[in-house]
């Protein structure tokens, strides 16, 4: 025998990557629609972080130019209480122009139209705003109402009230001529101004209008504007220690940018968090779109493998065709979610301060292509990995091996890679490992739990086909576990669109309903507050003369935290193992006295003491949150400074207080015999059945006792309606997205099935199978896989949604059934009519055709 | 005469359903450079495993296959790639053509791998040989049974093969066509001087080769010449 050495004989042949890019191209033109799937699975998602994204990076943008404009001037300094001589003597240092502002809520009187309303009055002295404007109609009234006895007032109120420029307003003793509408303040938002809307005043009528009083909530601010020579930056943290000591807070525009940032950094990251669901849902569809489209190359890549062509090579010919077509489908939501991202600041403009421009951000749409290339090669690696493993055997009998073998060591890899992928985006958008973990976790189980499902219908259907049964619905069932049934993968597709789904609409639903107030007949519904002792008696004996009930009426002390268990807001500095937050000290507690508790409020732990006794440390009950910021327990001694006066008290019970109901609820609870003594001021409750009482009521109240405030809730409720509405605009526009692209999963995945159908629904009709025995055993295989599939979501959704509203937002759980079965039904419903619709291309075509293209 | 085709103590044996199942036992023969051979036998006897053995597109369970003096069984499934590339051409029963790929491209497509210049012409020149110069730019949807086993039939000589593996060449095709098509397999065959090994049931296709191997049951139960030379 002359055998060819083995040595003449080149087997190592290098990758052509030219080659491959040109079959890669030659080999997708006949599939191009089948890869539209793909591409569509991965478009709606990047085009939502994509639009998320340039909002991110504009607003960055909008808030480093317009910070200066936020804050109004270099340095702001804030207090809630006068400043003492040492320190009033520094405000008077600083700056080379300085202007100051007093703040506090209070009713005005609208005379023309014999209204009243809540506002926050700010009483101006100086050029403030030093940066931006004050911005009115007309233009000057912003700079000029100082000069006279003028207001700024809201535009909401303008329009509320029908008041025009040159009206009159009451605000306490004094009326002012309205000057302006004040269409925009420094760092204002739409929402603030609808929630507290703002009435500027000059400065010096602030005391004739007699509301500045004992107990009166008043905030001082001053505003600075230094020379260019000024490190602003470095004077306040001079400042800080001594502003620290007197209570006293500032912000400079460098720390406005950074909290504006930060505080938009947390919107857009909910924002994105909602984006990346629909992300993963395309990762879904990815997976499932090519899953099928290898399936239907098994064939052509058996021919190549035969012809010559490497394993490697095959592989890479596909890698290159998807990650071509990922490339489109990334850029082709980069240009949909930059064209969106011009709808995002009309959808979010009532939240933001500042005016956000709309520019093309080359960054993120880099980062939304980077992360549509990562993701269609990730999700498509499992299927494409099997290309490996596809014999060429298969060009002389079509091999029913299982291409997708579970020992693969590459099969392994991808899947942590797509777990940690999944986790490493969760916790770019969450920063926490912790959260992005339970995240990937519960995916991890919803994957496991509807794979469970599947294999378990697989078994148990086996069991319950009957003989005896008619044929359709035999074969019907029979497919769901016959081999090459997509059981499995039509069962996790469709369930995890469900769960996905669903979950957002349960916790949309949740959030919704969370702050929805009742306000029934025997509910209060106004609240009084800032009634000074001697008014006391007055207040009531009006309302009930108004013919309104007094639902309570309690006394309400302001008082600060001086020590937690001997350790002073210093200690606490110094020392972080303390676990004492900050803030415990710098904040003004109102707290009342009771010898009760009331029905909205539950002792947790220690006992409830009503009385003090003379000359001991008073018990008192803390609000369980409270005693967790200042990390106390039952028995912890707290010394509460009111008005200059110290006050030794120990926690002797900790309560849990169901702040949602409308009543006057406390974080620190004193019992009798503690506090009649100091100055306080008294809130009441009442209810008034209709906007005309309401209206005859609070007149008769501002007239009589001006420094008296009211709060109607039924305003706070419809200012509240109309902010949720607003926020379930944008959570609904942006759950659009997962729901388009959910649709699209299930269309994708439910033609895998019919790519497995195809074949012997053409045998059924050559044997002689009616159109409509055919369309009936598709519709019982599509309808059973449809509704197990949604139910099983459904209650993955309700899961995690009980997980969600426990753990993340503690709040109380309920579900309204009636959307989730119709969510059900139309998943269901859904799945049958895509499974038909695929059908029905195959059984409009004669057997002969389909038998003779399948040769 | 060279052995470009040699087998011995072949065997294939498959798991089926926990259950060894042999599908061939003890095969041994050679086949000579330039030679017409045809392995028949009936349906289930082992022959068409026996083709994709000697083809290298499967691994044998025992025994020894060697192409141009190559063992491929000492080769990876990517050597043995590369190795029916240089030295294999194939005709299936089903054409086997790549559907999204035009007729003159699938012919392209084994000198393209080999990285060879001017494939175009030569292709084209093939195509020309079996009579569809004038196709080349038609899909495999677009040609008809015939035409589509003459463009596998190019592209089966397009890499000058050392040996053709053929599996039931005109098992798809009716008498007309058939005849046509193994006119131009034996005269492409005969022009390049390439060895054919065909498998087959049609005993009258078989009588065209010089030698005829009968498998039954995966045994080699006869090695006869025909007496064609």
């Amino acid at each position: 025998m002359n055998n060819a050495p083995m040595d003449n004989v080149n087997l190592k042949r290098t990758i052509n990557f030219s080659w491959l890019f040109k079959m890669a191209l030659r080999d997708s033109r006949r599939n191009r629609g089948r890869l539209l799937l793909f591409i569509s699975s991965i478009v709606f998602g990047i085009g939502a972080l994509v639009a998320i994204y340039s909002f991110r990076y504009n607003i960055q943008n909008d808030v480093n130019e317009q910070a200066a404009s936020l804050i109004g001037a270099d340095l702001t300094i804030n207090g809630n209480k006068e400043p003492d001589a040492t320190m009033q003597k520094l405000l008077d240092s600083l700056g080379e122009d300085r202007s100051q502002e007093r703040s506090f809520p209070s009713m005005v009187y609208f005379i023309k139209s014999q209204s009243t309303r809540l506002v926050q009055v700010k009483a101006l002295q100086g050029a403030f705003p030093y940066y931006g404007e004050l911005e009115t109609t007309p233009v000057q009234a912003g700079r000029t109402f100082k000069t006279g006895k003028n207001a700024l007032v809201d535009k909401t109120l303008m329009l509320q009230f029908n008041a025009k420029v040159n009206d009159s307003i009451k605000v306490g003793n004094e009326t002012f001529l309205i000057a302006g509408v004040l269409n925009k303040a420094p760092g204002q938002t739409g929402i603030s101004s609808g929630i507290a809307p703002v009435v500027y005043i000059p400065m010096q009528y602030l005391d004739k209008t007699g509301l500045i009083t004992v107990g009166s909530r008043i905030n001082y601010s001053y505003y600075y504007k230094f020379g260019s020579k000024t490190d602003v930056e470095k004077l306040a943290k001079k400042l800080d220690p001594q502003l620290d000591k007197a209570g006293f807070g500032y912000n400079t525009v460098e720390g406005k940018k950074e909290g504006t940032s930060r505080s938009f950094a947390d919107l857009s990251k909910f924002l994105s968090l909602v984006g990346f669901i629909a992300l993963l849902l395309g990762c879904v569809g990815v997976a499932s779109a090519i899953n099928i489209y290898i399936r239907e190359k098994i064939q052509s890549i058996a021919i190549m493998r035969c012809m010559g062509v490497k394993a490697s090579e095959a592989f890479l010919i596909y890698l290159i065709q998807i990650t071509g077509i990922g490339l489109i489908g990334s850029v082709a939501g980069a240009i949909l979610g930059t064209s969106i991202q011009h709808l995002l600041p009309y959808v979010l403009k009532d939240f933001l301060p500042i005016t956000i421009s709309v520019s093309i951000s080359w960054m993120a749409i880099g980062q939304g292509i980077l992360l549509g290339l990562i993701i269609s090669i990730l999700f498509a690696l499992l299927p494409l990995i099997s290309i490996r493993n596809i014999s060429p055997l298969n060009t002389l009998r079509l091999s029913f091996d299982d291409t997708t073998t579970m020992r693969d060591p590459f099969r392994w890899l991808v899947y942590v890679l797509m777990l940690l992928f999944i986790a490493s985006f969760s916790y770019l958008q969450l920063d926490s490992w912790a959260s992005a973990a339970v995240f990937t976790l519960g995916i991890i189980i919803a994957f496991l739990i509807l794979t469970a499902i599947a294999w378990l219908l697989i078994r148990f259907t086996r069991l319950l086909v009957m003989s005896s049964w008619s044929y359709i619905w035999r074969q019907g069932f029979a497919n769901l576990y016959r081999p090459n049934n997509q059981t499995i993968i039509l069962t996790v597709s469709i369930g995890l669109s469900t769960a996905f789904i669903c979950t957002l609409f349960l916790i949309q639903q949740l959030l919704i309903s969370q702050v929805t107030l009742s306000t029934g007949d025997n509910q209060s519904n106004m609240i009084l507050f800032d009634i000074q002792t001697p008014q006391k008696k007055g207040v009531a004996d009006l309302t009930r003369k108004e013919g309104l009930p007094v639902l309570s009426q309690v006394p309400m002390i302001t008082m600060r935290l001086e020590k937690v268990n001997g350790k002073t807001s210093a200690d606490a500095k110094k020392d972080s193992t303390l676990n004492i937050s900050q803030n415990a000290y710098n904040y003004e507690y109102r707290v009342t006295y009771r010898d009760s508790l009331t029905s909205s409020e539950t002792i947790t732990s220690g006992t409830w003491v009503g009385k003090a006794e003379p000359g001991k440390d008073i018990p008192v009950s803390a609000e369980e949150r409270f005693a967790h910021r200042i990390n106390a327990k039952v028995g912890d001694k707290l010394v509460f400074n009111v008005q200059g006066v110290l006050m030794n008290t120990y926690i002797s019970s900790i309560r849990k207080v169901n702040w949602n109901k409308i009543s006057t609820n406390f974080q620190v609870v004193f019992p009798t015999g503690s506090l009649e003594d100091a100055p306080q001021i008294h809130v009441l409750l009442t209810h008034v059945p209709s906007n005309t009482v309401s209206a005859k009521y609070q007149q008769a109240v501002v007239r009589q006792y001006p420094n008296v405030s009211i709060i109607d809730l039924g305003l706070v409720l419809s200012v509240l309606d109309d902010l949720l509405g607003k926020i379930g605009y944008v959570i609904k526009f942006m759950t659009g997205f997962s729901i388009i692209t959910g649709i699209i999963v299930l269309i994708s995945s439910v033609r895998i099935s019919k790519y497995q159908r195809i074949q012997e629904s053409v045998l059924l009709r050559t044997l002689g199978g009616s159109r409509k025995q055919i369309f009936a055993i598709t519709a019982l295989e599509y309808l059973f896989l449809g509704a197990l599939s949604a139910l099983t979501g459904i209650v993955i959704a309700v899961g995690s949604s009980w997980l969600l509203a426990k753990y993340s937002f503690d709040m109380p759980y309920s579900v309204n059934f009636l959307p989730v079965v119709a969510i059900f039904f139309i998943i269901t419903l859904l799945t049958v009519v895509i499974g038909l619709l695929n059908s029905r291309g195959i059984l409009n075509r004669s057997p002969l055709e389909v038998l003779r293209s399948n040769a | 005469m060279e052995t470009i085709l040699n087998i011995a103590n072949l065997g294939k044996t498959y798991k089926s359903a926990g259950r060894a199942l042999t599908v061939l036992d003890n095969i041994n023969f050679s086949i000579s450079a330039g030679s017409t051979n045809a392995i028949v036998g009936p349906s289930g006897s082992g022959k068409t495993t026996l083709l994709g053995l000697c083809a290298g597109l499967d691994s044998a369970s025992t025994g020894i296959v060697e192409l141009n003096g190559i063992n491929l069984g000492n080769l990876s499934e990517d050597k043995r790639a590369q190795v029916r590339n240089q030295y294999v051409g194939f005709i299936f029963q089903n054409f086997q053509l790549l559907p999204t790929l035009t007729a003159l491209e699938n012919v392209m497509v084994p000198l393209e791998l080999r990285g060879e210049k001017n494939i175009k012409a030569r292709a084209l020149d093939l195509l020309d040989k079996v009579g569809l110069a004038d196709r080349g730019h038609h899909y495999p949807a677009q040609l008809s049974g015939g035409e589509q086993q003459r463009v596998s039939l190019a592209r089966a000589f397009s890499n000058s093969p050392k040996i053709l593996f053929a599996d039931e060449p005109t098992g798809n095709l009716d008498a007309e066509t058939s005849e046509k098509v193994v006119k131009l397999i034996f005269d492409l065959n005969r022009e390049a001087g390439t060895t054919l090994v065909l498998v087959t049931h049609d005993l009258e296709l078989a009588a065209k080769t010089h030698r005829i191997i009968k498998i039954k049951g995966g045994k080699l139960i006869a090695d006869d010449k025909t007496g064609n030379e």
